[in-house]
């Protein structure tokens, strides 16, 4: 017994051949599957050098889909966050016939796939969809336009936020909501002084991952946007349609500067997570 | 607070963008092999519009699968033009959405099409399997590439060149073609659903030994992907593909714009549009306007037409490629 007691110490000391080789595992598939395909999406966007670089970055269509991208991504993240509080409010603070409906419709955009989700729109809003033909004659165009685009990117990130906001508004109770209010606080002020400041962190990190999913979103999209280059293509359309013309220099320039956007956008997390520092 | 000004300013700046546009704007809603063709036409056509009528015009463009473009249009996308792969996907407009009339393709010279093409091989340099015709692609051990007839409209080229070159070569005994083109397609490892993606799987991923394709296409894909790497076979007879063109009549009332529509197509005839299409592989239908080398790169081919084989294109859609057609029958028991 007292011979083995050292090495039990450790509970997880194994041999060091096992731990290099979980750890050479580890790092191989991480090299393999994601720093690799990273590193082949700079090195082809470099491939003729910067000059290249910049042009397929500055041409026109490519600077369009780059502020569609942004403007598309604001819209859709702060509807998603007052929709995700909104709910894990109703959600966590509150009991009500149905609750449980209600949370598993939240995750439905995770279980749908994104092709669907930009055909239900083409099916409501479309020339001979439900409401589209009204919506026409009133002038108002949703598809092949940008309404519709932020439209599908909001259905397939909805789920982001709350689904964040819920476990932890779940986990901190309603202790500190009930003491404010015997203590005479109105309904905001609960709001905005006990329970925002308890989950800004959840709330941030969920606005983070709807960001980059945002920004990335290609299958619905692509199904209503009607690819009009300068006016509906986003980023991610783009690139394919840089690629489909043989442009694979551009294609590249612009993939990479999605994923760097990516990486600041995952950056912007660990820092947070770091920051939140639990 | 700050993220919904930040909103708000993102969708101001989106607006004024909006604003400060050209005095017209035209839709292009295009098929797949275009793109390059109507980068250089669109900037031809908007210098002749300005000394003409003194006005910027701007025009956008969508590409995309000929079927999957023409679905677009009659769920709402606002083309002021449509120029795609074939009169079937026009039809389907005037049908279903009622956005042009059902004679449409009377109202342009030469059944509204200002260019033709054809379908070609494109094969591996050196043509290590020796593929001279189209009796040749349904030998076993040929990996042939073309898109889906169902979704690509180069592709229903393709399907009724190949049954054409078999009429003739088996007497008209359509049991012999079908079993030709059942062999055919077991040769075909994908079907992707434009042709752009085709010659990409054939270019890049390197997949099959002879890709099925618009004449354009595969000069093109010789010119940007590598002359070295591959060349083009011209089988011993082939289809005359007309892509046609049209004004979108509800959309061009709407937006007002019927006048530039119309001069943007009539254009396509001009000699300055058919010495473009002529520079990017579309056979012009008036040769004297384009230049002498690059009409001599076209090869003389024998070319039947849809008319005097087939007939029309809504009787061959429902013949061939509806459900339950014979693309379907046979692809079924491949």
């Amino acid at each position: 017994m007292s011979l083995l007691s050292p090495r039990r110490a450790h509970a997880v000391a194994e041999a060091p051949a096992v731990r290099f080789l979980l750890l050479g595992l580890a790092l191989a598939a991480v090299a393999l599957f994601l720093l690799l395909p990273l590193g082949v999406v700079f090195a082809e966007a470099f491939a003729r050098g910067w000059a290249a670089f910049a042009e397929g970055v500055a041409d026109p269509d490519a600077r369009a889909a780059i502020r569609l991208t942004l403007l598309v991504a604001a819209i859709s993240v702060s509807v998603n966050l007052v929709f995700g509080v909104a709910a894990a409010w109703a959600v966590t603070k509150f009991d009500f016939p149905g609750k449980s409906v209600l949370v598993t419709l939240i995750d439905l955009p995770f279980s749908v796939s994104p092709v669907i989700a930009g055909l239900i729109y083409v099916l409501l809003f479309g020339a001979h969809g439900l409401i589209g033909p009204w919506l026409i004659a009133h002038g108002v165009e949703v598809i092949f336009a940008v309404p519709g685009i932020v439209l599908a990117t909001m259905f397939v990130t909805l789920p982001f936020v709350a689904r964040e906001l819920i476990p932890t508004m779940e986990m901190l109770g309603r202790g500190d909501e009930e003491a404010a209010r015997t203590l005479g606080a109105s309904g905001w002020q609960i709001f905005f002084r006990v329970t925002l400041p308890n989950v800004k962190w959840a709330a941030l990190y969920g606005v983070l991952l709807c960001n980059a999913r945002a920004m990335g979103e290609f299958g619905a999209v692509s199904v209503v946007s009607g690819h009009l280059r300068g006016l509906t293509n986003t980023m991610p359309l783009h690139i394919e349609i840089l690629y489909n013309e043989y442009n694979f220099v551009a294609a590249f320039a612009v993939a990479s500067l999605l994923a760097l956007m990516a990486l600041v956008t995952l950056a912007l997390k660990s820092g947070l997570e770091a920051l939140g520092g639990k | 607070m700050k993220l919904a000004r930040l909103g708000l300013a993102a969708v101001l700046v989106a607006l004024s963008c909006a604003v400060a546009r050209a005095d017209t704007a035209l839709l292009n809603v295009s098929y797949d092999p275009t793109r390059e063709f109507y980068r250089d036409f669109n900037a031809a056509f908007a210098q002749a519009w300005k000394a003409e009528s003194g006005e910027t015009v701007q025009v956008r463009m969508s590409h995309g699968g000929s079927g999957r473009q023409s679905r677009s249009v009659i769920d709402g996308l606002e083309a002021d033009v449509v120029t795609l792969a074939l009169g079937y996907d026009i039809d389907a407009i005037a049908d279903i959405r009622g956005a042009l009339p059902a004679d449409w393709q009377t109202r342009l010279p030469n059944e509204s099409s200002p260019y033709t093409s054809t379908i070609v091989f494109l094969v591996r340099k050196g043509n290590p399997k020796a593929i001279r015709d189209w009796g040749d692609l349904a030998k076993p051990g040929i990996g042939v590439v073309t898109p889906n007839p169902k979704t690509s409209g180069g592709a229903r080229w393709n399907f009724l060149a190949a049954w054409a070159w078999a009429e003739d070569a088996f007497g008209r005994d359509e049991a012999k073609v079908r079993a030709y083109m059942t062999a055919l397609f077991k040769n075909v490892p994908v079907l992707d659903t434009g042709a752009r993606g085709s010659t990409t799987t054939f270019v890049k991923r390197g997949i099959g030994d002879v890709l099925l394709a618009w004449e354009n296409e595969a000069h093109l894909a010789l010119r940007e992907l590598g002359p070295d790497a591959f060349e083009i076979v011209a089988p011993s007879m082939s289809i005359l593909a007309q892509p046609p063109v049209a004004v979108v009549d509800a959309n061009v009332d709407k937006h007002g714009t019927r006048k530039a529509a119309q001069a943007y197509l009539d254009f396509l005839y001009a000699p300055e549009g058919q010495r473009l299409a002529a520079r990017h592989y579309y056979r012009p239908i008036h040769p004297e306007h384009a230049a002498k080398d690059d009409v001599a790169r076209f090869p003389e081919l024998r070319l039947v037409t849809l008319k005097d084989r087939f007939g029309d294109w809504r009787a061959t859609q429902k013949r061939f490629f509806d459900d339950g057609g014979i693309f379907d029958q046979i692809f079924a028991t491949r």
